[in-house]
């Protein structure tokens, strides 16, 4: 029972990772990840918004008629998202802002609307929760792993700290659309190499 | 000449694909051949364009009268869905052969975040009706433009030698970096 509980929490990071190997909710993983402190910020809003919503779909699961279930779910899902619009101008006015639009757009985000359709809205509560906190966590990964390269070679800095000396000339295309697409092709790229690799190495064990 | 501004902005220099990363899930998902992309462009861009007006009327003719501008991402996201709903069952049983074309993508088309963003741009950027309109037609052009670019390039990468480890998704993103690329160039267009 709880070897399964670890498992519905850790398929989200690597194996079913939702950006890298499922590529969706590609939409705000390329806006944001400008910098880490955007995709940190991002992060933190797509896991308010998907745990809450699979708890709150996995309770009610057994009284939601199955041809209203996607109404049903967009607008609990929009209800938190409204919630979280509150929450951020209320305390957290500076990350709202750079944000922007990608806080609404997390209402049509597919990574949460798949997971609730296949798994929030068939389990109960406490997987649920596991799942929604193990798929915000590889998607966190995801979007650092991008930020962290777009920042360092469109901007010189990690985290808003200058990393290099003033003379240093940061390849602005990083942190234009263009450098968003190019770092996650070759992530993935990378990514598929190292998978390959090490397939070979378990099988010839 | 505002408008003709609008339009050129949307379908070029600020392409919602390559320069907003919107509506990036059909790109990548939809565009192994040309009739689906097509027809995913022509469905969009129905959508886009009836769900503007519809929500734009919901926001200044129902959410601003009742102080309720907060209800927005709620209502524009029902009223996207609701539509969706609607243009189905008109389809089905009005123009079946158009239906059949254009069936499998509708569902989908709820969940486009293009969709959604051009309602809430147009209001963030404060436009009138008709702003509204031009915005969201050029925005859905931009888009089913930016569909048959990468078509075509995915037709060809088909047949080229790949290393391995790129084949598939990674070379996708690449070309749609260099294609980006280019659309930078044409930035300032349009005012």
């Amino acid at each position: 029972m709880k070897n399964n509980l670890l498992k519905i929490f850790t398929k989200g990071l690597f194996i079913e990772n939702p950006v890298f190997i499922l590529m969706l909710g590609l939409c705000s993983v390329l806006a944001v990840s400008v910098s880490v402190i955007n995709a940190l910020g991002m992060t933190l809003a797509f896991t308010f918004v998907i745990v809450l919503s699979e708890l709150t779909i996995s309770l009610i699961r057994n009284w939601i008629p199955k041809t209203l279930r996607i109404p049903i779910f967009i607008v609990i899902i929009a209800s938190f998202v409204t919630i979280l619009q509150f929450l951020l101008q209320a305390y957290l006015p500076a990350l709202n802002k750079s944000l922007g639009i990608f806080i609404p757009l997390i209402v049509v985000n597919c990574i949460i609307i798949g997971r609730i359709e296949s798994f929030a809205s068939k389990r109960p509560v406490v997987e649920s929760i596991l799942d929604g906190l193990g798929i915000s966590l590889g998607y966190g990964i995801a979007i650092v792993l991008i930020a962290v390269v777009r920042e360092i070679l469109g901007s010189g800095s990690i985290l808003g700290i200058q990393l290099f000396g003033s003379s240093f000339q940061p390849a602005l295309m990083f942190i234009l659309p263009p450098g968003a697409f190019l770092v996650i092709g070759i992530e993935i790229g990378a990514l598929n190499a190292f998978m390959k690799k090490y397939n070979k190495k378990v099988c010839s064990r | 000449m505002n408008l003709i501004n609008i339009l050129i902005q949307t379908i070029f220099s600020q392409n919602f694909i390559f320069m907003r990363f919107l509506g990036l899930c059909p790109f990548f998902g939809l565009t192994n051949d040309m009739e689906s992309s097509i027809g995913m462009g022509g469905a969009v861009t129905f959508v886009t364009v009836m769900a503007s007006v519809v929500s734009y009327l919901v926001y200044y003719l129902i959410l601003i009268p009742l102080g309720v501008e907060y209800l927005q991402t709620i209502s524009f996201i029902v009223t996207i869905a609701v539509f969706v709903q609607l243009v189905e069952i008109y389809l089905k049983k009005m123009i079946p052969n158009l239906y059949k074309v254009m069936g499998i993508y509708l569902p989908l088309i709820t969940t486009n975040c293009m969709i959604m963003g051009v309602t809430l741009l147009n209001i963030q950027n404060g436009y009138t009706l008709l702003e509204t309109v031009f915005f969201a037609f050029g925005s859905s052009i931009g888009f089913t433009l930016a569909m048959i670019l990468m078509t075509s390039i995915r037709i060809r990468l088909r047949d080229s030698k790949l290393p391995e480890f790129f084949k598939g998704a990674p070379i996708v993103f690449i070309a749609a970096s260099f294609i980006a690329i280019a659309f930078m160039g044409l930035q300032g267009l349009g005012g």
